[in-house]
């Protein structure tokens, strides 16, 4: 038995699930101290199975904390920056893009070293010790405990990183140190990037698994936690006091996730409809489509594996508003305040809810200040829903054929019985707490990123050996060797390169290996 | 013209629609410039027109693999070491630099190389927007020698080529960018005053920082991006031809790599019902727009995928499904639809088998 948590802005969400089952599902308001939350809904919901706390197999959490203290520049720390790159990589600072108040926050120590690695992994120049202790002694001067360390093409060889971290170690063993490699892709500054968002969330993330653990005990859950990553895999608890920037947009993946499972599809359009805004994604087997572009987190570029979401303006708390043009809905919101505005909750403003409640579409509240509302209103308001929904939707889709869309979250009631552009509309049991669910039910992944020559190996053998080393490290992330299997294999070729030099990235995942077997079933 | 911190967007927006789908991601060369301008080195850009005829004038451009580029930076002093190698190569001092390609990362190197040589960079370049191959540059067309070409990497390591033609330049120069793992700077095309008059296409420069500034200004006044830009490259001074040439939604996108080159197609389906189809053909570039069958333009006219709502130019590779798009035909200056210049980069020498037609003709 496994249980699935999510944190949102707004709720907690915990599901407590036996194989496929849901045997208990519950939502409550999120806690300023987060932990607090976690616990009211963790205890809430196994009560609601009636399962022993202590037959609990593994505890997964998605959680949006690390993310929102970036973007709001709380609780992060100063980093030690060394680049190791010369003679090359000189014309572009560590953080030259950043938002400038977020650099004042993070602090501007950067260091250049000697080395880094070619393409080909041949060395830019030869790795330099005394670069290395000389800048990890300046941070320590400066009584800095967060070093980043980023390297030229450390997605080939990561060697030279590690070496850098051994050293600074030796001159400041209290050191939290981020290794670029073991966080982004090719992409110099996207990746450096990454690892000093990192670096400056460490102190936190500490503290936030902490009261993970202690919030666990105190409900005598003894089982491991893991948290989830960016791409919807999972990382042990360990791995995220040290990588907290892996779990960067987790939220819209575990609910697509969650969709898939609950619907049972591989291939459709999600439609995850909130309080305030509506985030829709597309399934392409079983897994969200990702993102092409650069995405910004914090006005900080990265490149993340990130779900292709498009949110819209439209959510349960939608304002609705009637002018001489026609009845508009949203982009604004009550939000959280919805259970207090809401006419149908005896508040003075008509939102979405109120519509879709007036229309018969969902038993809510009080329909008593309802009936005062103009038939023409209402059928304006659900005309108007509709658009806004049907227009996202074909924004997202990749083909004009109808496809099937899975409805979730708690807003999913301001949609009728029909969309344009589905071929079925589905709206699966516990479509509301699909984040958790996703969550519950995700697995361990591991992925590979670099150059290959394919003259050298040919091109069969080249994209064996990067599958291989994505399969190794799913292996290495707990997956069940059994169940690895490849998502997804991109091959990049370079222009004016050497006969056959290919970017080839590959991605596996496989189901976590817990205590008495895998835990997926 | 001095180029300020506050043109920088604007001037990468306007690099990237002059790119017409190519050219390559300018984000690293707005970086490299944004670290020059706050160092206060700001880049001057000088008319055509203020050349001397005998002036020294010298080209400065990055080659090698964009993939390369985006982990191993462009490094502006192998640019200087490569400059000044073909100084004394040629015996004399440049006067100014001038750049090969309007679009993409190379429309931002002769800036970055000004800014930090303290030359003058003047408004013009060698292609008036994105080219996949060297060769397809206004100086090669017209009669210019590329050699000597100096190259240089990031050790200050530097190699000189010279070859009787600028194709077997460019045979040559591959490979040394192969030994240079994938990038290389490079200073060519040394020319003078009177020859970059005769050759280049003027005022791309300062056309990108226009297109950039009209997209911007019609955003702040919350008027229509593309008329905006639409308004503005008509009122040019060089008369250009623009129109919007499609609106609609992306419906299927073909891409292939084969050679080093992405190519493919991408189409485009009317909003509403009204069945109308838009189809564009590339290499790298946009090469060909077909509006329900019908070609309404072609290279070497510009033809530019920019986001429906925002005017945001998109390239190739950022082209997804479902994206709602607005298709705009730009013509291009008479120097760029000559007899030679067409032999070069008209729509033949990418396998298109039909003659150049204007886009004004075509939409006539």
């Amino acid at each position: 038995m496994r249980i699935g948590v999510d944190v949102g802005g707004t709720n907690t969400d915990a599901v407590v699930m036996q194989d496929k089952d849901v045997l208990a599902a519950v939502k409550t308001p999120t806690t300023a101290d987060v932990s607090t939350g976690i616990v009211l809904a963790v205890r809430e919901a196994l009560a609601e199975a009636e399962v022993d706390p202590r037959r609990i197999a593994a505890t997964m959490i998605g959680t949006t904390q690390f993310t929102n203290a970036f973007v709001e520049r709380k609780r992060l720390r100063e980093v030690g920056v060394i680049r190791i790159s010369l003679p090359s990589n000189t014309d572009i600072r560590p953080m030259l893009d950043w938002p400038e108040k977020l650099v004042s926050v993070v602090g501007e120590h950067a260091y250049w070293a000697h080395g880094g690695y070619e393409f080909d992994g041949s060395e830019i120049a030869p790795f330099c010790d005394a670069d290395i202790r000389k800048a990890a002694r300046d941070i320590k001067r400066k009584g800095l405990r967060h070093v980043a360390i980023s390297c030229v093409f450390s997605p080939v060889n990561a060697e030279e990183e590690r070496c850098a971290a051994e050293i600074v170690k030796e001159e400041i063993p209290e050191a939290h140190i981020t290794l670029s490699s073991e966080i982004g892709r090719i992409g110099m500054i996207e990746r450096e990037n990454a690892s000093i968002m990192n670096a400056a969330l460490i102190e936190l993330s500490t503290l936030v698994v902490g009261s993970f653990r202690k919030a666990l005990e105190s409900l005598d859950i003894t089982a491991p936690f893991f948290i989830s990553q960016n791409d919807g895999t999972l990382m042990g608890a360990d791995y995220v006091e040290r990588y907290p920037v892996l779990t960067f947009a987790s939220g819209p993946t575990n609910s697509m996730r969650g969709a898939a499972f609950l619907s049972g599809l591989k291939d459709a359009i999600v439609v995850d409809i909130g309080g305030t805004t509506t985030d829709v994604g597309v399934l392409a087997n079983g897994f969200p489509r990702e993102s092409a572009v650069p995405v910004d987190i914090g006005g900080v570029r990265t490149n993340f594996r990130m779900p292709d979401i498009l949110a819209v303006g439209l959510g349960g708390g939608s304002y609705v508003r009637q002018s001489g043009e026609g009845v508009t809905v949203g982009p604004d919101s009550v939000g959280y305040e919805l259970t207090q505005k809401a006419l149908v909750f005896g508040g003075d403003t008509l939102t979405a809810t109120d519509i879709a409640v007036a229309a018969g579409q969902a038993e809510l509240g009080d329909k008593e200040p309802l009936a005062a509302l103009e038939s023409g209103l209402v059928d304006c308001g659900l005309a108007s829903i509709r658009e806004i929904a049907e227009d996202a939707i074909d924004r997202m889709k990749t083909s004009a054929e109808a496809v099937p869309i899975i409805l979730v979250g708690g807003g999913s009631i301001l949609i009728g019985s029909d969309l344009k552009g589905a071929s079925n509309l589905l709206r699966p049991e516990h479509a509301g707490v699909a984040n958790a669910i996703g969550a519950a039910m995700a697995q361990v992944g591991g992925e590979t990123d670099r150059v290959f020559s394919y003259d050298a190996m040919g091109r069969d053998g080249a994209l064996e050996a990067a599958k291989a080393e994505s399969v190794s490290k799913a292996v290495d992330a707990g997956a069940d060797p059994a169940s690895v299997q490849i998502l997804d294999v991109e091959e990049i070729p370079m222009a004016y390169m050497p006969g056959g030099s290919v970017r080839v990235r590959a991605k596996a995942v496989g189901d976590l290996v817990l205590d008495g077997g895998p835990a997926q079933p | 013209m001095k180029l300020t911190l506050d043109d920088l967007h604007d001037y990468v927006r306007g690099a990237a629609f002059l790119g017409t789908g190519g050219g390559g991601d300018p984000y690293i060369g707005r970086l490299l410039l944004k670290q020059e301008i706050e160092d206060g080195r700001h880049p001057t850009i000088i008319d055509p027109e203020e050349l001397d005829d005998e002036a020294r004038v010298a080209t400065a451009a990055a080659m090698g693999a964009p993939t390369v580029m985006l982990e191993r930076f462009p490094k502006i002093e192998s640019l200087e070491a490569a400059l000044e190698t073909l100084q004394k190569r040629l015996g004399h001092k440049f006067d100014a630099l001038i750049g090969a390609e309007a679009g993409g990362i190379n429309g931002t190197l002769p800036l970055i190389a000004g800014a930090r040589t303290g030359l003058p960079v003047v408004d013009a370049d060698g292609m008036g927007r994105a080219f996949p191959e060297l060769q397809m540059v206004t100086y090669n067309i017209y009669g210019l020698s590329a050699a000597p070409v100096v190259m240089a990497d990031d050790h200050g390591d530097r190699v000189v080529v010279e070859a009787g033609s600028n194709k077997k330049v460019e045979a040559y120069a591959r490979s040394v960018i192969m030994a240079m793992h994938g990038q290389a700077q490079i200073a060519l095309y040394a020319m003078t005053g009177a020859e970059a008059k005769r050759s280049a296409v003027r005022n791309t420069l300062s056309m990108a920082l226009d297109i950039g500034r009209a997209i911007s200004a019609a955003r702040r006044g919350n008027a229509d991006p593309v008329q905006g830009l639409l308004e503005h490259l008509r009122a040019r001074a060089d008369k250009r031809f623009a129109a919007e040439l499609f609106t609609g939604k992306i419906v299927d996108l073909a891409r292939e790599t084969r050679a080093g080159f992405a190519f493919g197609h991408v189409r485009i389906a009317g909003l509403g019902s009204n069945g109308r189809q838009c189809e564009i053909a590339f290499q790298n570039e946009n090469l060909l727009a077909k509006r329900d069958g019908e070609i309404v333009a072609m290279v070497p006219d510009l033809i530019c995928i920019v986001d429906s709502e925002t005017a945001e130019p998109i390239t190739t590779e950022g082209l997804k499904y479902g994206q709602r798009v607005r298709v705009i035909g730009v013509s291009v200056p008479p120097i760029m639809r000559t007899k030679e210049a067409l032999a070069v980069f008209g729509p033949r020498c990418f396998g298109l088998d039909m003659d150049f037609e204007p886009i004004e003709t075509l939409l006539g």
